[in-house]
């Protein structure tokens, strides 16, 4: 497997899954995934609405049990509140009525545990600054959230999240109000902080291609199954067509970009206008 | 006219009353108190259940009223208990508007049920309803300053946790934090304040100190302790300025105090808007 080959390069094995199931009551959301990803591998996690993308996140979070199978992560069982993981959720409280300075979310993602009232200290200040720094954001350190962009938000969250200084990074759809140009940016970005700080991160997206140069696997979660592989391997009609269990159609345009396509319009990845837009 | 008199004469004149002393100890410490938790309020987006307590604390108060016991302490009972049920329906039961709004009319019925089944003089729920601070006896200044000290307190503890839970509850739930408990915290916190901030602004004008000097406040700094300051600031002058206002004028004090508020509010949008 491709994976063995990552692992002399970069590093052991972090996250290791086993006939992973999960599910919600009764429902179960995916079942019998087997993946190993690699420390300081950046992997996407692709799938249609409600594939179980952000239940995985959950999972690796120890904020959702094991139905069934084994996982381990980073050596250890999921735990809730594990330091080494960064964390940017699908949906956030802060939205353009929070008149809040992004440095203070940062302090607090640093500091917010503790107990006791404290104006801030001097530790605190340098490692929101120093975070902020590495999304090239320290510009924005004074500004409300409220006055940010959707790009220059998610630069936020991506600061909040490493601040802890972790080893993984869990980043849910942070490309999702993003146009292609920022959607870009903002993946060279993540890119350039997999490789400076060797962190692996997984990045839940609907559209692969910006993401595509960059990445080392692919998680592909449909009808209840999980694909893992370099994307040239899972993005094949054999394979994709093979999860769903129904005819997929990938095609690539000459300048490299993937359109998947699949029997039953509802759920097609790359819509038509995502592929048009990716192509200006 | 009110310009013309030396302000410290003034001063002296009115603390000669003890009920003006009075009013304005437990004023000073419920302003700071609002200034704190509405900027939280504010930030959390929970001034429905701000408003809910007050109505449950109406209850608790008029049911205290009709078995002969301190209003002040059903009204606490009351909303404490309010707030710890709304806070352990859920995390997200503070914005739950339709069961909130059902229940806390419900208790409003209730209190009314309980007004009526009194037959002294009413005026005890009528300021309960609109607030009367100037009435306050020593021992609900006690009890005002008590409730203010631990509150504050407990603010002070749980600052930054709530703070975080509050900006962004998915991370913090992520790192760990305890949010529920947290929810739960600051609930009975905000039942706590709303308690005793009915004493000043009564029950239907309690979003004038829970709520409007926060929302202004956030308007002007974007640092949570500098927000705080101002946010109790504004409550603090509004309070003192309406005191001695109310000691001159023949009106109601929550009249003026809610009025200040409420222009310092347009001052700060109007200028904003230029
Ligand atoms: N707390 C929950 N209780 C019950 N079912 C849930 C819960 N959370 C998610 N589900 C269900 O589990 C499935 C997977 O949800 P999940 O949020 O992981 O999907 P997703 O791949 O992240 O989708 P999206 O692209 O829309 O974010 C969905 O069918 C959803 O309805
Ligand atoms: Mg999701």
């Amino acid at each position: 497997m491709h994976g063995e080959k990552d692992v002399r390069k970069k590093g052991g094995i972090v996250v290791s899954a086993r006939n992973l199931t999960v599910n919600y009551g009764k429902k179960t959301v995916w079942h019998d995934a087997n993946f190993d990803v690699a420390r300081g591998e950046f992997v996407a996690v692709i799938g249609p609405n409600g594939a179980g993308k952000t239940t995985m996140f959950k999972l690796l979070l120890g904020l959702q049990q094991v139905a069934g199978g084994e996982i381990e992560i980073m050596g250890s069982h999921p735990k809730r509140g594990n330091p080494k993981i960064g964390y940017v959720p699908q949906k956030h409280g802060i939205d353009n009525e929070t008149n809040v300075e992004c440095v203070e979310l940062v302090k607090l993602a640093y500091s917010g545990n503790k107990l006791g009232f404290s104006i801030s200290s001097r530790k605190e200040n340098d490692a929101a600054l120093h975070a902020l720094e590495s999304v090239k954001a320290l510009d924005l350190a004074n500004k409300p959230m409220s006055a940010l962009s959707g790009g220059e938000l998610q630069r936020i969250f991506l600061a909040e999240a490493l601040v802890s200084d972790p080893e993984m990074l869990l980043l849910d759809e942070p490309l999702s109000n993003l146009d292609i140009r920022r959607a870009k940016e903002l993946v060279s970005l993540i890119s350039s902080v997999v490789k400076d700080r060797n962190v692996t991160t997984f990045l839940v997206a609907h559209d692969i291609n910006p993401l595509i140069q960059f990445l080392d696997k692919v998680i592909y979660i449909a009808n209840g199954k999980v694909a893992i592989g370099t994307p040239d391997k899972v993005l094949t009609s054999e394979s994709l067509s093979e999860l769903y269990g129904t005819h997929v159609e990938v095609l690539h345009d000459s300048m490299g970009h993937i359109l998947i396509h699949t029997l039953y319009g509802a759920q097609d990845e790359v819509k038509e206008n995502d592929y048009n837009a990716s192509k200006r | 006219m009110l310009l013309n008199v030396d302000i410290i004469y003034m001063l002296h004149v009115m603390f000669r009353y003890q009920f003006m002393q009075h009013a304005f100890e437990a004023g000073t410490a419920i302003a700071i108190v609002a200034g704190i938790i509405g900027y939280l309020v504010v930030l959390r987006r929970t001034s429905f259940a701000a408003h809910a307590y007050a109505e449950i604390g109406f209850t608790g108060a008029a049911g205290s009223i009709l078995v002969g016991i301190n209003p002040v302490l059903g009204m606490l009972a009351a909303s404490l208990a309010g707030g710890f049920g709304i806070a352990i329906l859920g995390k997200r039961a503070e914005h739950r508007d339709v069961e909130v709004g059902s229940v806390l009319a419900f208790a409003l019925a209730l209190g009314l049920l309980f007004l009526g089944m009194y037959t002294g003089y009413a005026t005890e729920a009528y300021s309960i309803l609109f607030g009367e601070i100037l009435g306050i006896s020593s021992s609900n200044v006690f009890l005002t300053v008590i409730v203010s000290m631990v509150i504050i307190a407990a603010a002070a503890l749980v600052y930054r946790p709530i703070l975080f839970a509050s900006l962004d509850e998915d991370v913090a739930e992520a790192k760990g934090m305890p949010v529920t408990l947290l929810g739960i915290v600051f609930m009975l916190l905000l039942a706590g304040a709303v308690s005793i901030a009915i004493q000043v602004s009564g029950v239907l004008l309690i979003f004038a100190l829970m709520v409007t000097p926060a929302a202004t406040a956030i308007r002007l700094a974007k640092k949570p302790v500098y927000a705080i300051a101002i946010s109790s600031g504004i409550s603090l002058f509004a309070t003192w300025a309406g005191l001695i206002i109310a000691f001159y004028e023949p009106y109601p004090v929550s009249f003026f105090i809610v009025g200040i508020v409420f222009a310092t509010y347009l001052a700060v949008r109007i200028i904003q808007r230029k």
